[in-house]
């Protein structure tokens, strides 16, 4: 450790630290600050992505930082709000897991992905092979937040949380993807949460809810009759 | 054994006990500031001490020894607990009698003849008190431990006072793992210690008290023991909390008698800021629901468990 340059250490604690957010997004009861984490999670990315920049001399990464911070710190977090506000689902959790519960099996994750990014950091020639198994376990942690969360809020942040883990991922196996993948992700990334949102209006309008425990069912069930849908619902396909 | 040795483990000692109930007194005056009430005087720790001594103990009919024994027991652990930890110097002859893991166990033994003793006399506030500290002690002893084998992994020793030498004389870095392990040791610090989060030291609301519920049934003598061994508990906490993770300005082997003179105001200055710090986050925060203190000790073995691995994959 004595002989890390200081760069390299403080990209450790932004790897450390993103491991953490994962946690607390695990740990997180209200949506409102789900989405807030995701943008602090943002913030990290783009700060790790100027330290390896800066650090490597790679001019793209430069760029690709940029893109992080108006993609994952400004736009998503501010369209994810104001969904919320539209949508009015302040209080949109109730994880399927008790907190404690999920905390270990997060915790088992984070050793699984250790174990399996091992070999892999072993390949790679960059300076920040280390972190590779921290962005495995990130996204194995998205995983997990999506599969424990029911409401939809929840999981699309679960999932845009992944998209960060690819990348984080990526930046420090190969110093970032080509730039034109990377903006086809963020396109992507965009445009999904984008037509999510529509989801969200028409799950809602459905269901009365957007809770995704609903879409289980295969046949109308009684009490949505009320909801007075022009053509029942046939199938969780559909959707 | 060298004299300055002898020097350095009976002034740890003394000021151990000396100044437990000050470091007490200090973060209940900072409360009351914070709270916006008049701040008792900072001796009143001694004072309630010596008041407790000069009365006549009243022990219920049906106590076996066993409650008789306890607050010696518990005393006598926290005391040895003190005599462990360097809080001054770390050339300590008790040392090699135990390492921070038999630390561990030493603070368990004082929380099981705590609960024992609640149980004994057979009343209900007892013994739900007991069942209440051994469900916070079970939650928080592995994450105690974990936080332990973070700094061992990285100074390579479970000794106390080999960590702390080894940690104060490294070069300066930032070590992730360490950061959250400190969080989760000030956690397991509330937690352990009945403050606020977890439980209400200042209260004596029947349905809430986890501390306060085990030594309802003791008087004079046992309780000024009692009271003075859990200042000893915050103060030996404290002190563990600065040999991990604030171990600079102790004395080593190196220095010299003027090294130990030296880190007599650091540990005062320590102290005190730590006093504040307590004082802070108890005044922030609002005590969690006996229901939710699993959840709050599982974040603490979390953090130190993560502390752990982020150690063991970045080597930081």
């Amino acid at each position: 450790m004595a002989g890390t340059p200081f760069d390299l250490q403080l990209l450790n604690l932004c790897a450390a630290l993103l491991l953490l957010l994962s946690f607390a997004m695990l740990a997180q009861r209200r949506v409102v600050i789900l989405v807030n984490l995701l943008a602090i999670q943002g913030v990290l990315l783009f700060v790790a992505t100027l330290l390896l920049a800066w650090r490597t001399g790679e001019r793209h990464l430069y760029l690709s930082a940029g893109l992080t911070l108006a993609l994952k710190v400004v736009l998503l977090p501010w369209l994810l709000h104001r969904l919320i506000r539209r949508l009015q689902v302040y209080w949109d959790t109730e994880p399927l897991l008790n907190i404690s519960g999920t905390m270990l099996v997060g915790l088992l994750v984070v050793v699984f992905a250790f174990g399996l990014a091992q070999p892999i950091a072993a390949l790679a020639s960059t300076a920040t092979r280390s972190a590779i198994g921290i962005a495995l376990a990130v996204i194995l942690l998205s995983f997990v937040t999506m599969i424990t969360r029911r409401k939809a809020m929840s999981q699309v942040v679960g999932f845009l949380s992944m998209e960060n883990g690819l990348f984080f991922g990526a930046m420090s196996a190969t110093y970032g993807m080509p730039m034109i993948v990377e903006f086809g992700v963020a396109l992507d990334v965009l445009v999904a949460v984008l037509v999510l949102g529509v989801f969200f209006f028409q799950i809602r309008e459905q269901f009365d809810s957007l809770d995704l425990h609903h879409f289980e069912s295969l046949k109308e069930s009684p009490a949505f009759k009320k909801s007075a849908s022009p053509e029942p619902v046939r199938s969780a396909q559909e959707h | 054994m060298k004299p300055l040795e002898i020097l350095t483990q009976a002034l740890e000692l003394i000021a151990a006990l000396a100044a437990a109930p000050l470091f007490l007194g200090w973060v209940n005056q900072c409360r009351a500031w914070l709270q916006n009430r008049r701040a008792p005087s900072i001796w009143l720790p001694y004072r309630g001490i010596r008041k407790l001594f000069h009365k006549d103990a009243v022990i219920a009919e049906n106590a076996s020894p066993l409650f008789r024994l306890a607050p010696y027991i518990v005393f006598g652990a926290m005391l040895v607990a003190a005599g462990i930890i360097p809080s001054m110097g770390t050339r300590l002859p008790f040392t090699i009698a135990a390492d921070a893991i038999a630390l561990v166990g030493l603070l368990a033994t004082a929380r099981v003849f705590l609960s024992l003793a609640a149980i004994d006399i057979g009343t209900a506030f007892g013994t739900l008190g007991a069942r209440r500290e051994m469900m916070v002690g079970f939650l928080a002893e592995p994450a105690l431990l974990m936080v332990i084998f973070v700094a061992s992994i990285i100074s390579a020793t479970t000794a106390l006072p080999a960590i702390a030498e080894n940690l104060a004389t490294q070069t300066l870095g930032l070590y992730p793992s360490l950061a959250f392990t400190a969080v989760a040791f000030t956690l397991i610090l509330l937690a352990e210690n009945a403050r606020i989060p977890i439980d209400n030291p200042a209260t004596h609301l029947e349905l809430t008290m986890i501390h306060e519920a085990m030594v309802l049934e003791y008087s004079a003598r046992h309780l000024a023991l009692m009271e003075w061994a859990a200042a000893l508990k915050l103060f030996n906490y404290a002190c563990i909390g600065f040999a991990l993770f604030l171990p600079w300005g102790i004395s080593t082997g190196a220095g010299g008698p003027l090294s130990l003179l030296a880190s007599i105001p650091l540990l005062a200055a320590k102290l005190t800021v730590t006093g504040a710090a307590l004082a802070f986050i108890e005044t922030i925060s609002a005590k969690l629901r006996v229901f939710r203190a699993p959840e709050f000790l599982a974040i603490a073995f979390m953090l130190a468990v993560l502390g752990l691995l982020v150690h063991l994959l970045l080597g930081a």
